[in-house]
């Protein structure tokens, strides 16, 4: 060991070679094959990519940090499961840029938080978190309230959605501007063409109580409703015990090829 | 004395300085939000004001270079180091109260805790951890070269625009503009600006390696090297993204939810292994054989150390994913190379601790070298925390809650900013010339008020994190939780009172510290201390001199 350290510890070059093959490895040998996406990531029905009004509710959700307190990752335990809902699929957060999992719960897990709640209860508690829930340590966010959203900026940030990869068609793009008004305009006349782009599933209305303005608690709370909820997972849970009861009913050799896969 | 112009190396130099430069003036431009322009103008301005200094150093005829060391820019940095402790572990401890009375959040866009935490974690691990390596890196590779540091204006271009990136990171937050990846939240730009940075320091590093006129290179220096070269890769594949426009600082990453979790990972663990670990491991290997006036323990231990650091930290980063949607085999590799790291990273506990064989007694008077000696201990419970806490069955319980916290600032208060601490108060002296420190009276203080808040906080966390975590796991006999998630919040309050107080006495050593290091750089006028016992007033027989009549400190 001595000799062979002495040659690489004399030359410079030597050592950065070295340095750079050896740290190198962990990364490669991880990372790369998680970017053979089929096998990484699942296809789940129901997914799709984000409204303008909800990427616009996610871009304000990364701008405060709230990944500081909040994560968006149920884990495959009980106590995560029982308190939380059914686990996080690796499909649900596959149009996430950033990923949003969260580090820390300072406050609870908000990956299926849509439709647990009121809009008006959200708007309540993102203005004032300790009059809604005593003991919050939540800050308070009156501002967003009074902050319109930036159409010109969603439309900008759909196009470089769609520049990395995400399935935005030609026409959400030119439409992107608008539909960021429309989702939360119920009252305009082509308010519902939103569907034919996003599907039947959207939520179009006025998210904070406020008709006269599109703000970015509009844009918030369209985003926390919509969180969790595009992935049918009672649906999911039926078909997966199906799938068991069938595989147990199976003569043995069928079974274990069910259970391969 | 050799004579040199700086033709080549200003003509380089001037590419990068002119690309920030308009950059900046296109956002000043277009921008369509204030903090862009405010960016903007800042970058044109400090590319412009470079350049300027560049076009003069290339007109000017060529200057002698002195053959000494150079120490000009590593005070530059100290300086600097001071500035930003004080910010970050001030922003930390407001955030702190925060947590124990959210009232503090004021409800105001910029002084939120989502905004204000990464300027506290920016702020202390870059800019105070940064230019503590910078500082120590550039003392060691010239000390341990017995060469001048590499290039006349490359050190400088490197040390502003290293603290041009922190500065536009940190004021970027307060306005949103962030990537909300943990420890990589600055922008593109910002990224960008990094980026050239950082091939400035793998230049001046490399280039003072090459004129050493020593055959070998310390192991201190491949510790620095380690970690210029693994933060670079790191660097850049993290932050790979896709910005809007110009006129928005908003971009979004190129990877997506698991990949992007990996990748982040990878990156926030090893932002922590070969930022907070090997670059200081690089510090240690130098300042503590000097402060204890011993060789280091064993070279082989070195060796070991140093290659199972930099090949095994690079696949743990997936223990901060267990239980997710991340697939299970990435996971479970991550737990197991988790293990094996405890083995280099205890070779380096090892070789710390036997090296003060035959030097403990000093740990009585020096306040520095026990700064040091803490700092390996606080490295040892920490990374032995961390391989118990990346086992699949201690994450259920750990992750998500207070102990993580705990784990962190365990590393962060106890081993990155106690060797620190303790590299300063040695270095300082020697770069400014002087004996020693103004007061080791002072660094006392500074050392037992910086103990009791690292393990007051620490002993918080731990508490408050495997409380939460019980509480969340309690089930009654129906199979119902005993605890709402809110009693589990409200259960916190004492821990995160407590945990701010620690802060607060770490601040207030930290600033007991600097205030040290400032009168050690300007002592009071020396014209007023007696220089021999003759000249010295006699106290009146039997009476003890009154303290007013004393020479100051």
């Amino acid at each position: 060991m001595g000799k062979l350290h002495q040659m690489i510890e004399r030359n410079s070059i030597v050592l950065v070679l070295m340095i750079t093959i050896v740290a190198s490895i962990g990364g490669i040998i991880e990372i790369a094959p998680l970017f053979t996406i089929q096998n990484t990531v699942e296809k789940v029905e129901g997914m799709r990519v984000y409204t303008p009004l909800e990427l616009a509710g996610r871009d304000i959700y990364v701008r405060e940090g709230c990944y500081a307190c909040h994560s968006q990752m149920i884990r495959k335990l009980k106590t995560d499961v029982d308190r939380y809902g059914h686990y996080s699929l690796a499909a649900e957060s596959m149009y996430d840029r950033p990923f949003q999992w969260g580090s820390k719960r300072t406050g609870p897990d908000l990956a299926r938080i849509g439709g647990r709640r009121s809009d008006e209860w959200h708007v309540r508690h993102l203005k004032e978190p300790r009059k809604v829930v005593k003991g919050s340590l939540m800050p308070g966010y009156a501002f967003l309230a009074d902050t319109d959203i930036d159409p010109q900026r969603i439309a900008l940030s759909i196009k470089a959605l769609q520049w990395a990869g995400d399935p935005y068609t030609d026409e959400m793009v030119k439409e992107a501007a608008k539909d960021a008004i429309r989702q939360a305009s119920p009252d305009m006349d082509d308010a519902e063409s939103i569907k034919e782009r996003y599907g039947e599933k959207v939520q179009i209305r006025d998210f904070d109580g406020n008709p006269a303005r599109v703000t970015e608690m509009d844009a918030m709370v369209a985003y926390l409703q919509m969180l969790g909820t595009l992935v049918d997972t009672k649906a999911l849970r039926a078909a997966v015990k199906a799938q068991r009861q069938a595989a147990e009913s199976k003569p043995a050799g069928k079974a274990k090829e069910v259970a391969a896969r | 004395m050799e004579k040199n112009s700086c033709r080549a190396e200003c003509a380089i130099s001037l590419l990068p300085v002119l690309a920030v430069a308009a950059l900046g003036g296109v956002f000043t431009l277009v921008g369509k939000e204030p903090i862009l322009v405010f960016h903007g103008a800042i970058m044109a301005l400090s590319g412009a004001l470079a350049a300027l200094y560049l076009f003069r150093k290339m007109l000017a005829p060529p200057a002698e270079i002195p053959l000494e060391y150079n120490d000009k820019i590593i005070r530059a940095a100290v300086i600097m180091i001071l500035i930003w402790g004080i910010i970050g572990f001030g922003v930390g401890d407001i955030v702190a109260w925060q947590l124990a009375y959210p009232n503090l959040n004021f409800d105001l866009p910029w002084t939120n805790f989502g905004r204000l935490r990464p300027v506290h974690t920016t702020a202390v691990i870059l800019g105070f951890g940064g230019n503590a390596l910078l500082a120590t890196s550039f003392y060691v590779v010239q000390r341990t070269s017995r060469a001048r540091l590499a290039g006349q204006v490359t050190p400088w271009l490197v040390f502003w625009g290293y603290n041009l990136f922190v500065f536009l990171g940190v004021t970027g937050y307060l306005f949103g503009v962030t990537q909300s990846r943990e420890y990589a939240e600055p922008e593109w730009y910002a990224d960008l600006l990094a980026l050239l940075v950082w091939i400035g320091y793998f230049w001046i590093f490399l280039a003072t390696l090459a004129r050493r006129a020593e055959r070998h290179i310390y192991v201190a220096n491949w510790y620095f090297l380690g970690f210029i070269i693994a933060f670079a890769m790191l660097h850049i594949v993290n932050n790979l993204s896709v910005p809007i426009s110009l006129e928005y600082a908003k971009s979004y990453s190129l990877f997506t939810g698991v990949q992007d979790a990996m990748t982040q990972w990878w990156y926030g663990h090893n932002a922590v292994g070969f930022f907070l670990t090997a670059a200081f491991l690089g510090m240690l290997y130098y300042f503590l054989p000097k402060a204890a006036n011993r060789p280091i323990y064993s070279y082989r231990l070195s060796i070991i150390g140093f290659w199972g650091l930099v090949f095994t930290y690079m696949w743990a980063g997936s223990h901060h994913l267990h239980y997710t949607a991340l697939p299970d085999w990435v996971q479970v590799l991550g737990m197991s190379m988790s293990l094996i790291l405890l083995v280099p990273s205890w070779a380096s506990v090892f070789n710390g601790f036997f090296t003060l064989n035959g030097a403990w007694h000093k740990l009585r008077y020096d306040p520095a070298l026990r700064f040091m000696t803490l700092a390996v201990l606080f490295y040892a419970i920490a990374t032995f925390e961390g391989v118990f806490m990346a086992l699949k069955p201690v994450n259920a319980l750990s992750h998500y809650t207070d102990w993580t916290v705990g784990h962190v600032h365990a590393g962060a208060l106890g081993w990155v900013a106690f060797i620190t601490i303790g590299s300063l108060y040695k270095l300082v002296p020697w770069v400014w010339h002087r004996e020693g420190t103004y007061s080791r009276r002072l660094e006392a203080w500074h050392f037992w008020l910086a103990l009791s808040g690292a393990v007051i906080y620490v002993g918080a966390m731990w508490n408050a994190g495997i409380t939460q975590s019980l509480m969340w796991q309690t089930y009654d006999a129906n199979g119902q939780f005993v605890y709402s998630f809110m009693d589990s919040v409200d259960m916190l309050h004492p821990y995160y009172v407590a945990r701010a107080i620690g802060g607060l006495l770490y601040l207030v050593g930290f600033m007991i510290g600097a205030y040290n290091i400032w009168l050690t750089i300007n002592p009071p006028t020396p014209a007023e201390i007696p220089s021999t016992p003759e000249t010295r007033p006699l106290p009146a027989s039997g009476v003890v001199a009154q303290p007013a009549a004393q020479p100051a400190e």
